[in-house]
């Protein structure tokens, strides 16, 4: 658990670009004023495998594997708080692009018919997590306490609503900070 | 050890008897961006007769792309990847500059991609050296997990930390300036640029480019003591003999935002040069294996099995002639003359060749912000519109592949990607599979040990984020029910079946 008087605080990425991650480190040398009030469990920034009990979870990217769905509860199990982080955590964003596709048909494509390749076949091992065949938001698989929209939302956004949360008031992003790019 | 498996095995990518092995994983792979696993096989004696690196997710970009209007195109296609979304919103660019014909590009339009983009080298390999890599370099590679990252690295060396922090957030500032937002901007559009400069944003990053390069050169040399602390181990380390592939500039100077392919063979001789890459796809055939979506490519010439290669910073600064640039040239002179070249063909050197390519980034940054150009208004250029368009770039991680179709109503037709980390694909998977027969094989595997085969992936800096555009399948049937219960999707074995 978190050392006395600081949050725990862990971050993923699903089917998401690290984009939002990107904005988030985009806060600069806030980065350090963010360290004395918080601790990180497991994020792409630390060698924690598994989310340990934690005050906040910040989730970039939508659902689009088995492995993400194992990731996406295991954070819900274990933050007291669940955030949405950008277009895609939220809708699905470009990726669900794919929604509307038929699968076995573009798999033809990239590993079998297209030029210059060999030994074309599709990737099948045990190894590789199910695919969904549509990418889903979040909230369409856990509850979801909070969303920040944008692609991505911009690190002001982000550290205004991180710092809102810390200090116990009621995340609110006025006008200028909300973008739906 | 069991009579069925005979030891050691030929490769460690296929174990004969995988049944009969211990699987061990490290998964999610930490500190390198992207999703992807590493998975071992091993027998009861701790021997290792199986080692892979999968990537493990599948998005679809190359498909979805299609059937959109070509001048979407530069802002979708940097959802790939925020870690290096300019770099594909410039390869795309350039794609589309063949489409409506635009060369040359306007003075204005050129120098402010090129800006972008140095930007980008800049901030990417100052996000790699300092948040990601540097904890293993400067605490050991197996020290204390908890403490192994930035924020360890914070507490331990803060002026370090500050500096990679400034060092990336100047980067971005670059970035933002030219493309209008930090992550995922507008500023390429086909045929030239959406904007020029202002004088304001000129002077703000004039005010602290003397600063940077300062900061930079001190990155060069602090990545070449935490090699010399440690030579016999950072010469070894996940070493391998390989081709390389680069991007050069017509007299043979480093470019890293246009020029021709060169490649050269682990001993030296020239395999093409000076190749128009327009022509790529003759020379560059792709091997499909049926453990990991990510793609094995290859130097047609020499084969599948011989023709693997590796790209980015330790190729091209192996590669090129000279750097077009004083600090780093010199800088670059010292790393291949550095006992007779041993960090030059070195995994580990590779973070040496980024900070003197993050050095050369500064330095380009710096003279762009003196030429009058950035400022100009002729920002875009037409000419005779074509069917074809094929963009390259040498992005943080090494050579990116853009090259699309588009049919007269404007739409793209056809879209293939070959990024950065799929060029070294055969690369890591075969130097984590030296770290491993090298440093695991026979030992009892600890978090340590295994940090190790992260470590020699973190050199490549893969962005596996990147490497996920292709599709998958699935392999078998898999419910997903919603936080009420309800079912919300499932899957069956058979890929024909509507997905
Ligand atoms: S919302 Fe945008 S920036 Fe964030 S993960 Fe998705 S594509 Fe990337």
């Amino acid at each position: 658990m978190a050392e006395a008087g600081k949050l725990r605080v862990a971050t993923t990425s699903l089917a998401g670009c690290f984009g939002c991650h990107m904005s988030l480190l985009d806060i600069d040398e806030r980065l350090f004023a963010l360290l004395e009030k918080v601790e990180f469990d497991r994020t792409p920034l630390t060698d924690i495998k598994h989310c340990g009990p934690c005050d906040i979870g910040i989730i970039e990217g939508g659902v689009c594997n088995a492995e993400n769905v194992e990731v996406l509860r295991e954070f819900r199990k274990n933050c007291k708080i669940l955030i949405a982080m950008g277009a895609c955590a939220v809708t699905g964003g470009l990726p669900a692009q794919r929604n509307h596709l038929d699968l076995g048909a573009c798999l033809q494509e990239v590993y079998l018919t297209e030029p210059g390749l060999v030994n074309g076949q599709i990737p099948n091992d045990p190894e590789l997590p199910l695919p969904l065949d549509q990418v889903h938001p979040l909230h369409e698989v856990v509850k979801v306490d909070y969303f920040i929209p944008g692609c991505p939302p911009s690190a002001d956004a982000i550290w205004k609503f991180l710092t809102d949360l810390i200090a116990g008031r009621t995340p609110r992003l006025g006008h200028g900070l909300i973008e739906y790019d | 050890m069991s009579t069925f498996a005979p030891y050691p095995p030929p490769s460690l990518e296929t174990a004969e008897h995988p049944e009969q092995l211990r699987r061990v994983a490290i998964e999610p792979l930490s500190r390198v961006e992207g999703h992807g696993k590493v998975t071992l096989l091993l027998d009861e004696n701790d021997r290792v007769h199986q080692v892979r690196l999968h990537i493990v997710e599948f998005r679809g970009f190359e498909k979805f792309i299609q059937g959109r209007p070509y001048w979407e195109v530069p802002v979708m296609v940097q959802r790939l990847c925020g870690i290096c979304p300019v770099s594909h919103h410039l390869a795309a660019a350039k794609a589309m500059d063949q489409i409506v014909g635009a060369h040359p590009l306007t003075p204005t339009a050129e120098k402010v991609r090129r800006l972008m983009h140095y930007g980008q080298i800049l901030q990417s390999h100052a996000l790699h050296f300092f948040h990601l890599a540097s904890p293993d370099l400067l605490f050991g590679f197996d020290s204390d997990p908890a403490r192994r990252n930035i924020v360890g690295v914070a507490q331990a060396h803060p002026e370090v930390a500050k500096k990679g922090v400034l060092l990336r957030k100047f980067g971005q500032e670059v970035i933002r300036v030219t493309a209008g937002k930090r992550v995922h901007g507008t500023g390429a559009i086909p045929g030239g640029v959406n904007k020029s400069l202002s004088l304001a944003e000129r002077d703000a990053l004039l005010k602290d480019i003397y600063q940077t390069i300062a900061w930079c050169r001190e990155a060069v040399h602090l990545a070449r003591r935490l090699y010399e602390q440690n030579p016999q181990l950072y010469n070894e380390f996940g070493r391998i003999d390989a081709h390389q592939l680069a991007l050069i500039r017509a007299d043979g100077a480093m470019d890293l935002y246009h020029g021709g392919l060169r490649a050269r063979s682990r001993d030296g001789q020239t395999l093409f040069d000076h190749l128009d890459y327009n022509h790529y796809w003759e020379h560059i055939f792709e091997e499909v294996k049926p453990w990991s979506y990510m793609k094995f490519p290859f130097l047609r010439a020499l084969g599948p099995e011989a023709g693997w290669y590796r790209v980015g910073p330790l190729a091209r600064v192996a590669l090129c002639d000279f750097i077009p640039t004083p600090f780093a040239d010199q800088e670059r002179r010292e790393f291949l003359a550095w006992a007779e070249g041993a960090a030059a063909g070195s995994t580990l050197g590779t973070h040496w060749a980024r900070m003197i390519e993050m050095l050369h980034a500064a330095e380009v940054i710096k003279d762009l912000l003196h030429d009058p150009d950035i400022l100009g208004e002729e920002l875009v250029t037409r000419g005779e519109r074509q069917e074809r368009g094929i963009g390259i770039i040498e992005a943080p991680r090494g050579t990116l592949i853009h090259h699309y179709r588009v049919n007269e109503e404007d739409v793209v037709t056809r879209c293939n990607l070959i990024v950065s980390t799929t060029h070294n694909n055969q690369a890591m998977n075969e130097s984590i599979r030296q770290v491993a027969r090298r440093y695991l094989d026979g030992r009892r595997l600890t978090e340590g040990l295994l940090n190790h085969i992260e470590v020699a992936i973190r050199a490549f800096d893969p962005c596996l984020s990147c490497a996920t555009h292709a599709l998958g399948r699935m392999p078998l049937m898999v419910e997903l029910i919603d936080a009420q219960g309800r079912s919300v999707d499932r899957l069956t074995r058979d890929a024909s079946a509507a997905c």
